[in-house]
């Protein structure tokens, strides 16, 4: 009974520590994920965060250094899982880690961009004085003022336009479209006027324009607001197609994008951009920037590789869950379980494909799972499979595997969306499909 | 445009001796700084605003150059005619023949830093912004030489230097990238004005009323120009849009009258600079009721499609503004500032077809097109005006085209002998920086150097360092770096590559390729293999796990 009370006090006082403003912020995002109580008896997290926990490793760079934490945590006897360095164990304890929301990165990366250069400006619907309709461009239009970030009338073809003659001109406009669904108003201009330019008039024209804003499923807007336009851009030369995933990705990212002097689509996820993921100092240094056209290994493994961008990456890498809820595992950590060492893929850059990277890892592990959100049919995973069968062909074991989307539109129902959507059961499925070690299941495929 | 206009777009200098002789004697008699009055063809009259007045001032030289620059652009199009129809232009052609009012009249009113964005019919605007002929027909036979190297086609000429966007092949899509450049003019506070041309045809598209909106909301100094030849590809303006009046095509200007379009974008661009744009709107009445009072039995006789009387019935005085359209009052919008933008309508006409697969008489008859020719045409008219200022004589005049001619020919021969674009050439500009494209080709190998800088052969490196080399010679701009060999592959940390030219003007400058390495343990003075692409087909990329073969 004792031992109960204790962990009952102990619970409460790290809800305490967390405060509303936190539990709101988990709120936003824990809305579409099943709830899990933590199971009684477990001891909570207050007890692992007591040590030290430096949560500054250089997550931008090789992941050598994520492999050398997990066997440091080895050493101290906790739990991998418990105090690696993820979200969930330091989220919520600030005063240790330094933690960003992909909100707060895009919000830096604009204001430190548009500080760094007169001639970036922001323009889309509700960026200025609604403070963005997803509060990406808070702050701003107070600091830059109403000639610097522009709100339009919701006319996605006229003002794509203009931003692109204006970037015709030499500024360095930043185009928002509110989802990337509306952007197929626009799909002329960016496409016809920005990625072709540079090439039609032989380098006299060229296009230093962003298109930004969410992509992909959001939760439960149904079929019109729900697609995923990486395949659609990404298949276009003359553009540049950035899709990421963390904080660090987000903010050196887009710094990438808004010096770039060519086109750049630059697609979000609204459901991440609630989330916090740990930065380093040195992605907080204003002129951070990610190479475009590179992909980063987010987990090394040896048995087989998996590749997503965007939301995805959480899905093969971890669901984000509160440190008092049980995590729903990632596929890699599942697999892991099983004795499956999965290699994670973070793509970034849709466009560029960095193929180097996907077919280096593909000859270490012999096998390869896609992973996208979009629709199946001409999509990133096909774009991956078919650049790995042409480059290391004889390096495969098993045929590649390619999870998207399913081949409808987005519905509205919650079971049928969540059917809808790859989720994590179904990347674990096929991991050990690929590795030869599935159970067939009686019903699905 | 002044007679200079034609000496530089000239590329052979003895070309100029004859021309200027014949000019020598212009200079004695009326002097250059003479100021003729010339009255355009109908008074114009404003709306919401005084319009200027019906006599413009113009010297000598200006009409002379007038006269050069339109008989030379009617002169190139001719001959594109005829090039394209012996299949050494393929594709699309749009001629212009008939409108270089327009060109030739913006020019006079405006200078190089204001910007023009038009549609595909866009030869002779290129020329009026400082193309040179060779230029253009190189562009038109795809050839090297061409102002786009042969990328673009007659639909995508482009001369940033000389403030011309282009070129575009989306019919509308150049209304708002019109207003961009506005957008960027005033926030970079250039105190320039962009020209945005359409077409009749691309006056009921959707994206052109919402750049006018935006361009109205935020005082853009953009000018919207309809070159209205009334028929959108083979569409009557009458059967395109349910209401002309509606639509407010715009304020009038009798786009054959190059007086009258140097005035109107002269008024233009000064109240689009003074004080935030105003509505200035010319009413051309009396030139319709003047054509059909005197050809009153032409009319009759015209193809039942060309219901000229509309005209007679048109207001032919348009509100920039679809608030304006929407009769909002005039003071209203006067109390709140927010004036509306100006749009200039610039009645005009096409000789030719379309396109050049367009006979361009399914749609019209012969009859108008020649009624046009022989009342409206502005070679004639400002041929007229030289005779009767006696700047020159009949037979000077015709030297002058015949010169022409001979210039045009000229270039015609000049830019079939450029080549083609090198192969190469497919792959580049498809981006500014880096990568150009994904999938490289005809890979090679060589050796190099590697320096550290500042180290003696032999002598011991830190443990990490970094080195720079650089490749030239052989490789195009868009060569990449594969990988290296005679390195043990644990020591290379890192690579970044670069492309770069030493000297992009020079002839001789041969592009290098740029990379840095920094790695463990390595040794200065080292040679290393190195594999690199060139853009010419499908290759092995990169793969650090694996050394070159």
């Amino acid at each position: 009974m004792n031992l109960a009370w204790t962990h009952r006090r102990q619970w409460r006082k790290a809800v305490q520590i967390r405060g509303r403003r936190q539990w709101y912020q988990q709120w936003e995002v824990r809305k579409g994920v099943p709830r899990q109580m933590e199971e009684p008896g477990q001891v909570p997290t207050a007890e692992k965060l007591s040590g030290t926990f430096d949560c500054h490793f250089p997550f931008a760079s090789e992941s050598q250094s994520t492999s050398s934490v997990f066997e440091l945590t080895k050493i101290l006897g906790q739990s991998s899982r418990s105090l690696r360095p993820s979200v969930c164990a330091s989220r919520f304890y600030s005063s240790i880690a330094k933690e960003m929301t992909v909100r707060d990165a895009l919000n830096s990366a604009l204001d430190e961009e548009m500080s760094a250069d007169p001639k970036v400006f922001l323009m889309g619907e509700e960026v200025g004085e609604y403070q963005g309709a997803y509060k990406i461009s808070k702050g701003l239009l107070e600091k830059y003022g109403p000639e610097r970030v522009v709100d339009t009338p919701i006319t996605e073809a006229g003002f794509t336009g203009i931003g692109v003659g204006a970037a015709y001109y030499g500024l360095r406009p930043v185009v928002e479209f509110m989802t990337f669904n509306f952007s197929m108003q626009a799909i002329d201009h960016i496409i016809n006027s920005a990625a072709k330019s540079n090439y039609m008039s032989a380098g006299q024209i060229s296009v230093p324009i962003v298109f930004r804003g969410p992509n992909g499923a959001a939760a439960g807007v149904g079929a019109q607001h729900s697609q995923c336009y990486a395949a659609w851009y990404a298949s276009c030369p003359g553009l540049k197609v950035l899709a990421p995933y963390s904080s660090e990705d987000a903010r050196g990212l887009l710094k990438a994008a808004i010096r770039d002097p060519d086109p750049v689509v630059f697609l979000e996820n609204e459901l991440l951009y609630g989330e916090s993921f740990p930065v380093s100092a040195e992605a907080l240094d204003s002129s951070f920037c990610l190479p475009i056209g590179k992909a980063k290994i987010e987990r090394q493994g040896k048995d087989l590789t998996i590749t997503a961008f965007s939301k995805m990456v959480g899905y093969a890498l971890k669901v984000r869950p509160p440190f008092f809820l049980k995590a729903v595992s990632d596929a890699a950590e599942i697999l892991a379980k099983e004795g499956i060492s999965a290699e994670v893929i973070n793509l970034r850059s849709i466009r560029p494909l960095d193929r180097p990277t996907i077919n280096a890892s593909v000859r270490k592990t012999n096998r390869l799972v896609t992973v996208e959100e979009g629709f199946p049919q001409h999509g990133i995973g096909a774009e991956i499979c078919t650049s790995v069968i042409e480059e290391s062909f004889g390096y495969l074991d098993a045929p590649v595997e390619r999870i998207a989307g399913a081949d409808v539109p987005m519905p509205y129902a919650a079971n049928l969306e969540r059917m809808a959507v790859p989720q994590v059961e179904d990347i674990v499925r096929a991991a050990k499909r690929v590795c030869y070690k599935s159970v067939p299941m009686a019903a699905t495929a | 445009m002044a007679l200079n206009q034609i000496a530089s777009s000239s590329s052979r200098s003895n070309l100029l001796k004859p021309l200027i002789t014949l000019f020598r004697p212009f200079s004695s008699s009326p002097a250059d700084n003479t100021i003729l009055t010339v009255e355009t063809s109908v008074p114009f009259t404003g709306h919401n605003c005084d319009p200027p007045s019906r006599t413009v001032e113009t010297t000598p030289t200006e009409l002379l150059g007038f006269f050069k620059d339109m008989a030379l652009m009617r002169r190139m199009e001719i001959a594109a005619d005829s090039l394209y129809k012996s299949k050494l232009i393929r594709g699309f052609c749009h001629l212009y023949d008939g409108q270089e009012a327009v060109a030739v009249g913006m020019e006079a009113a405006i200078t190089k830093k204001d910007c023009i964005i038009t549609a595909y019919r866009d030869h002779c605007i290129y020329l009026g912004r400082g193309g040179t002929l060779v230029e253009a027909f190189s562009e038109l036979m795809g050839r090297k030489g061409g102002c786009s190297k042969g990328k673009g086609g007659s639909m995508h000429f482009y001369k940033k230097d000389g403030g011309f966007y282009g070129g575009h092949g989306i019919v509308g899509a150049q209304v708002p990238l019109g207003c961009g450049l506005a957008f960027a003019q005033k926030y970079s506070k250039d105190g320039t004005v962009t020209f945005a041309l359409y077409g009749d045809g691309a006056a009921n598209q959707g994206q052109l009323f919402e750049a006018l909106n935006m361009a109205a909301l935020w005082d853009l100094p953009a000018i919207l120009v309809c070159e209205n030849n009334h028929y959108g590809m083979g569409t009557a303006e009458w059967r395109a849009a349910k209401s002309p009046a509606y639509y407010k095509r715009g304020d009038y200007v009798d786009g054959m009258d190059a007086f009258a379009v140097k005035q109107a974008c002269k008024f233009a661009k000064e109240h689009a600079l003074k004080n935030g744009p105003i509505v200035s709107t010319f009413i051309q009445l009396l030139f319709y009721y003047r054509l059909v009072s005197q050809s009153n039995a032409a009319l009759e006789r015209l193809h039942w499609n060309k219901q000229i009387r509309y005209r007679r019935q048109r207001i032919l005085c348009s509100i920039g503004n679809m608030t304006a359209a929407l009769s909002t009052p005039c003071s209203i919008i006067k109390f709140f500032g927010s004036f509306p933008f100006i749009i200039l309508e610039m009645d005009t006409y096409r000789y030719h077809g379309h396109s050049m697969s367009d006979p361009g008489s399914t749609y019209r008859t012969r009859d108008e097109i020649s009624g046009v020719r022989q009342e409206r045409d502005p070679v004639e008219r400002i041929r007229k005006l030289v005779l009767s200022h006696e700047l020159a004589t009949e037979k000077e005049l015709k030297e002058i085209e015949k010169e022409i001619r001979k210039q045009v020919d000229e270039a015609i021969a000049q830019a079939k002998e450029s080549p083609m674009p090198d192969p190469s050439e497919l792959f580049t500009n498809v981006y500014v920086k880096g990568f150009g494209v994904e999938h490289v080709g005809d890979y090679g190998e060589f050796s190099i150097e590697i320096r550290l800088s500042g180290e003696k052969e032999g002598s011991e490196m830190p443990p990490l360092s970094t080195a720079e080399g650089w490749c030239g010679g052989r490789l195009g701009l868009e060569a990449y770096l594969l990988g290296f060999e005679g390195m043990d592959f644990s020591q290379i940390l890192s690579y970044t590559e670069g492309n770069e030219s030493f000297n992009q003007e020079a002839e001789t400058s041969r592009p290098k390729l740029c990379f840095g390495i920094s790695g463990l343990n390595m040794k200065p003075y080292t040679k290393i293999k190195v594999g690199y692409a060139y853009n010419r087909g499908p290759v092995p990329h990169f793969d650090p796990m694996r050394p070159l073969a």
